[in-house]
């Protein structure tokens, strides 16, 4: 009976070791400083987790389908760089394209088409041409920041791309408040992409063939799923996200430079394998990226909260991805 | 002091979950022998050479060595207390050399260095006592299978191992190859060494074994002289029942030809030679062919899968073109794969996206008025597989990995019954399955027959295209050899076609 439930404790402690670190280190956050635990905290964690939610999203139907995307950081600060330079207030000193009153929509429309024509050429190279998704993306990511860099240099200069204008930030920047939890409109068109995203993954036939490809790529051809069409379409999903969720983060920030978006990549896909998202595909939930970019947000703002070094949240960051995997692995070779 | 038994296996039992996979088995290797083990799949030959490599951990029973008792972890232990296996399927790094894959993870070295020249000169010395004349540098993937299993043999042999065990080796040889075989199995009783052979070919045993083990149901039936017992009284033993009783009866009657395949040829080194066939409906056409006849490529490419290169497909006499295995699917096409691991199964998904995962890509399905997919009709769909294929499973939620392999095989089969197709392409579909399931998977094959479906049945157990077939083709290397009526069917004329373009 003992070595039984010592047994459970162990398997439990296995399936949710990164939970109970994450909460060790909330632990430490809380007794380091207790008012971290507040509304104000939640509400401005729910801010920044918004716009990363957006292209976690997408990078998790990647992520599902069996592949990675080390592309994502560099797209979002492309999207987030063409839409700052064409939502410049009028009466900037500093304005890029002076005269230009752009309904919003459209260069975040213009920021999300982009990305998706980056993500489609992504996906024909995945899907028709085989080069793995890690090359491929690789590469991808280095060009789109060259890109992004002549773009930037030619209009911008050396300046970040600043004086947003207020409807812009308006999205990020406010809200509404219930009950003292200061929610803001970016967070709610957070949700409802995940809303959309969750409807894609479970009650849509693009959605079962995502995890058809993932759970065993030749299966799924023999199934009659249209494997490169699919992934096509992931791809241009998850490209249209990245946009959103960039154009947006720079609206967030206030500002838009060259330099937005590095490493987000590893973020998105950190808060995905936090959140259960496999990275040998074939797994995942919404709730469970969701989870996943919040508990990483909490850990990431707790950590400034009690001035950690920045040296020091790398180090952190780092663990958390290594024990999710880690975790991952060790939960598969128990079910076997 | 030596001992009677370079091994013995005594009163072994093991289970998974309900299921007796051993149930009290002594086995018991003599050195300078050779011993057979037979039984049908499913039998437990597999799990109790599992457990004697330590792939499975025995429930109860002990095992010795050379009267040293012993525990083998793993394979590796196995191996170290000199104990071998050549697997029916090699896996070989077949880009490398044959004495880089002998001598694979303990290369000899100098000076921290892969001491290329002794590696040689061991796998030259090896190859000479087997007399057998194989380059030692020569590259994996360019040999013929014979000659790869030759190498694993000298591995075995390398090690040093006293008990070599055998798993189906004959299964992909030419007859010729198989002699020569036989021959290395002599060589290596007369070292005093003991070989486990693994087979289901009964007149191999009668010609090289010296001692036999039958196993049905996880059982040990009979251990004794091989010379005790004529063939058909081991299949007996085997079988425990009438054969008449393996099989339902067979009350379809095949009608007018629906699909007609004229020299058909595939792209590529390894596709399709040159097929023609002709299947009616209500038939159920086997093929048989050793491994390496290319049965499965031709299902593949039939089903679109593999590039054509030239020849015709003809569905109701009209031309048809199954570019993928889409296009197959609208011409109404279903296929069973052989690999169910590989390209069968969603293992880490629920019995319900396995039997529908088809059905999602027709055009409209399980849709609710928002054409979103409706979870109520998923679901009516999944039972639906469950209750017609009598599948045992507490529900359609689980994951499949939970299924036993023969209840995996039914989710598969009922995923293509509900597109509802015309043809059916079966690539071995009872492999790896117990006996109960296969007789059922047998009345579902009979049963979609009498219902005016067509059916392509690949198998390598003979006696299962005898039970179930209305008539058989023959795949010899890429080649059809024959086609052969029922009253035709015969053993010997099945080898005899089988071998042809070897």
């Amino acid at each position: 009976m003992q070595k039984f439930s010592a047994k459970t404790v162990y398997r439990f402690a296995v399936h949710n070791s990164i939970y109970i670190f994450l909460f060790l280190m909330l632990v430490v956050i809380v007794i380091m400083d207790p008012s971290f635990l507040s509304l104000t905290t939640l509400g401005i964690i729910m801010g920044q987790s918004a716009s990363k939610l957006i292209f976690a999203l997408g990078v998790a139907g990647l992520i599902i389908m069996g592949g990675v995307d080390l592309s994502v950081g560099r797209q979002v600060g492309l999207a987030a760089v063409l839409s700052a330079s064409l939502l410049q207030a009028p009466d900037y000193f500093n304005v890029i394209f002076p005269g230009l009153n752009l309904p919003l929509l459209v260069p975040v429309a213009l920021a999300m088409t982009v990305t998706a024509l980056i993500s489609f050429v992504q996906g024909i190279m995945v899907s028709k041409i085989k080069v793995p998704p890690f090359i491929s993306s690789l590469g991808t990511s280095l060009i789109v920041y060259g890109v992004c860099c002549i773009y930037y240099d030619k209009f911008a200069g050396s300046a970040p791309i600043g004086g947003l204008r207020e409807d812009f930030t308006a999205v990020s920047q406010q809200g509404f408040t219930v009950l003292g939890l200061k929610i803001s409109y970016l967070f709610i068109i957070a949700m409802f992409c995940a809303f959309l995203v969750w409807v894609i993954w479970n009650k849509t036939t693009l959605g079962k063939n995502m995890f058809a490809i993932g759970g065993n790529v030749n299966s799924a051809k023999v199934s009659g799923v249209n494997v490169s069409k699919n992934m096509l379409i992931m791809y241009i999903l998850a490209g249209l996200l990245y946009g959103l969720g960039g154009a947006f983060e720079g609206a967030r920030t206030g500002s838009a430079s060259n330099v937005l978006g590095q490493s987000y990549e590893l973020d998105a896909m950190a808060a995905c394998v936090v959140g259960g998202v496999s990275m040998k595909g074939g797994v995942g939930t919404i709730a469970g990226v969701i989870i996943g970019v919040i508990i990483l947000q909490v850990i990431n703002y707790g950590l400034v909260f009690v001035r950690v070094s920045a040296d020091v949240q790398y180090i952190a960051k780092g663990a958390i991805i290594l024990l999710a995997v880690m975790a991952d692995a060790k939960k598969r070779s128990m079910i076997d | 002091m030596t001992s009677e038994y370079l091994l013995r296996m005594e009163h072994i039992c093991k289970s998974f979950g309900v299921v007796k996979a051993l149930d009290d088995v002594t086995f018991t290797v003599r050195p300078g022998t050779v011993h057979a083990l037979v039984g049908e799949n499913g039998a437990g030959k597999s799990t109790l050479m599992n457990v004697l490599f330590g792939i499975h951990q025995r429930d109860s029973g002990e095992i010795w060595l050379k009267d040293k008792t012993v525990c083998c972890a793993n394979p590796h232990d196995a191996l170290m207390h000199g104990i071998s296996m050549v697997h029916q399927e090699l896996d070989q790094v077949s880009e490398r050399t044959v004495m880089e894959n002998i001598w694979l993870g303990r290369y000899p070295a100098r000076l921290m260095l892969v001491d290329h020249k002794k590696m040689y000169h061991d796998t030259k010395k090896i190859f000479e006592s087997m007399g057998v004349d194989i380059d030692p540098k020569a590259t994996v993937k360019n040999l013929p299978v014979s000659y790869r299993q030759m190498a694993e043999i000298a591995k075995a042999i390398s090690y040093n191992s006293d008990i070599i065990v055998m798993d189906e080796p004959t299964s992909s040889l030419t007859e010729k190859e198989v002699d020569k075989l036989m021959q290395l199995m002599n060589i290596i009783r007369g070292q005093g060494r003991g070989i486990i052979f693994i087979t289901h070919k009964l007149d191999e045993v009668k010609r090289i074994a010296d001692d036999i083990t039958i196993m049905r149901d996880g059982k040990r039936i009979w251990t004794g002289d091989v010379k005790e017992y004529d063939i058909n009284q081991i299949v007996s033993l085997m079988v425990g029942r009438e054969m008449d009783n393996l099989y339902p009866p067979k009350d379809n009657v095949p009608e007018e030809t629906v699909l007609e395949v004229r020299n058909l040829k595939g792209m590529g080194k390894n596709a399709v030679k040159d097929v023609s066939f002709k299947l009616r409906k209500g038939e159920i056409l086997g093929i048989a062919g050793l491994l390496g006849s290319r049965r499965t490529e031709l299902v593949e490419t039939i089903f679109g899968l593999r590039p054509i290169e030239s020849g015709e497909i003809l569905l109701n006499g009209k031309p048809i073109v199954n570019k993928s295995p889409q296009q197959a699917i609208k011409n109404g096409f279903a296929l069973v794969t052989e690999e169910r691991k590989f390209n069968g199964n969603f293992p880490g998904m629920s019995v319900l996206f396995n039997a529908l995962i088809t059905k999602f890509n027709r055009r409209g399905a399980y849709r609710n008025n928002l054409n979103l997919l409706s979870s109520k009709k998923m679901a009516k769909d999944a039972q639906w597989v469950i209750d017609t294929l009598r599948v045992k499973t507490p529900g359609s939620a689980i994951k499949m990995s939970k299924l036993s392999g023969g209840n995996q095989q039914k989710v598969i089969i009922g995923r293509w019954l509900l597109l509802n197709p015309d043809i059916l392409l079966l690539d071995d579909p009872t492999r790896g399955i117990d006996v109960g399931a296969k007789y059922e998977i047998y009345q579902f094959i009979i049963n979609l027959a009498k219902q005016g479906k067509s059916i392509i049945m690949i198998s390598s157990d003979m006696s299962e295209l005898f039970g179930v077939a209305d008539r058989v083709m023959v795949m010899s290397n890429g080649y059809e050899t024959g086609c052969l009526d029922r009253s035709e069917l015969n053993q010997e004329t099945i080898f005899k076609l089988s071998a042809q373009r070897l």
